[in-house]
């Protein structure tokens, strides 16, 4: 059993309402145990609503899987990486600080990395992932290339990421603007940049100031 | 996707030729990675020590159903004055494929042997000169008269077949299995 070729992952940001429905959905997967392996980050709380689910991209090369020690983290033929295999995992937490997205978690209780495996269960006979199936914005969104060109076509899906010099692929995909020139998503540049709601350009902000609140 | 390519894909973006040995040791793809879960390798463990039990078992089978049989059969083997005194004659005994050897060690006495050499069976040669039964494979030597070891790798005496004369013939009657 594979996921098929054609049902691919796009995950969109910018239509997440921050419902908290694919974490709970999450739980509910039988590869998972009952944890949820989604996040629902929130930006800027202070600032802004706004939240991005992350899920696990599946790298072409899974940083996570380079790293470990112990060889536990194995990707399937179709491109899934898989939660660390019991036997193996030492829960050493290598996977958990190299993942550029800051995809595995640590489940001490039991001492095995588990992470988003893309309900394996569920899309290795067709279904679509427990998050996807539930998301009501569909933020988070499993479907054939031909499905997400039709429904969005002011977005184009990206796979490429960059973490500092390394270029990563990956198999989800994340949906930008289908204007846009980017070639690849700098993961990190946000760390570089003044965090959103800094710059208050909006000309009802009073005079004198000038956004810069530190 | 990348899904049927074979070709590893490494952070370095390097062909797979030149990749350090340990990433084929140490393989990220799943169908790559001979995976042996414990729960196989005990119940690998747990079946060949189940072999080993049965074996035993087989062989205590054997050795009860060869004391059952009883002794073997008598078989005239030669005349008494067929050989000199040194002179020596292969006849198999009990059966078919087992050879054995008959020595005339003095005027008045025969020993027999099982031929096979308790080391690894190799043939023995005799040596009446020498008193002795020789392996030529190993170097190992036997007692003519008793059939004990003497000398090289061989630890167990040769099996001594029993012999017996009636009027001008000897007989093998029976196979005394070598004691350790």
């Amino acid at each position: 059993m594979a996921v098929p070729e054609a049902n691919e992952f796009f995950v969109d940001p910018s239509r997440c309402i921050g419902c908290n429905g694919c974490v709970q959905a999450c739980t509910e997967c039988d590869t998972h145990k009952g944890y949820s392996m989604i996040q629902l980050d929130y930006i800027d709380q202070a600032d802004s609503p706004q939240t991005v689910p992350v899920v696990c991209m599946h790298c072409e090369s899974p940083t996570c899987a380079e790293v470990c020690p112990a060889d536990a983290i194995k990707r399937m033929e179709d491109g899934v990486v898989q939660t660390a295999r019991k036997p193996r995992c030492i829960a050493c937490n290598n996977c958990v600080l190299a993942c550029p997205f800051g995809v595995p978690k640590m489940n001490t209780a039991v001492h095995l990395m588990m992470k988003c495996d893309m309900c394996y269960d569920r899309t290795s006979v067709g279904k679509k992932p427990m998050c996807a199936s539930v998301c009501p914005s569909q933020a988070l969104f499993f479907g054939t290339r031909d499905e997400i060109e039709r429904l969005r076509p002011q977005s184009r899906p990206l796979n490429t990421f960059k973490f500092g010099a390394q270029i990563i692929k990956t198999k989800v995909n994340i949906m930008v603007p289908a204007r846009s020139t980017v070639e690849h998503i700098d993961v990190v540049a946000a760390l570089y940049e003044p965090t959103v709601g800094n710059q208050l350009e909006d000309s009802l902000a009073p005079d004198g100031i000038d956004g810069d609140r530190e | 996707m990348k899904a049927e390519s074979p070709e590893i894909i490494a952070p370095d973006s390097q062909i797979p030729e030149q990749q350090p040995h340990w990433r084929q040791e140490f393989p990220i793809d799943s169908p790559q990675d001979d995976y042996r879960s414990r729960r196989d390798f005990t119940k690998l463990m747990v079946i060949t020590s189940f072999a080993f039990v049965v074996g035993q078992a087989w062989i205590v089978l054997l050795s009860r159903l060869r004391r059952a049989r009883g002794e073997p059969p008598l078989k005239d083997i030669a005349g008494v004055d067929e050989l000199p005194v040194g002179g020596s004659k292969l006849f198999h005994y009990p059966s078919p494929g087992d050879a054995s050897l008959l020595v005339r060690v003095s005027e008045g006495q025969f020993v027999a042997y099982g031929q096979k050499c308790t080391h690894l069976s190799c043939p023995v040669i005799p040596k009446p000169e020498a008193q002795r039964l020789h392996c030529p494979c190993h170097e190992g030597s036997f007692d003519l008269l008793t059939g004990q070891p003497l000398a090289g790798p061989p630890r167990r005496p040769l099996p001594r077949i029993s012999l017996s004369v009636r009027g001008n013939r000897i007989y093998a009657s029976g196979v005394q299995q070598g004691v350790v």
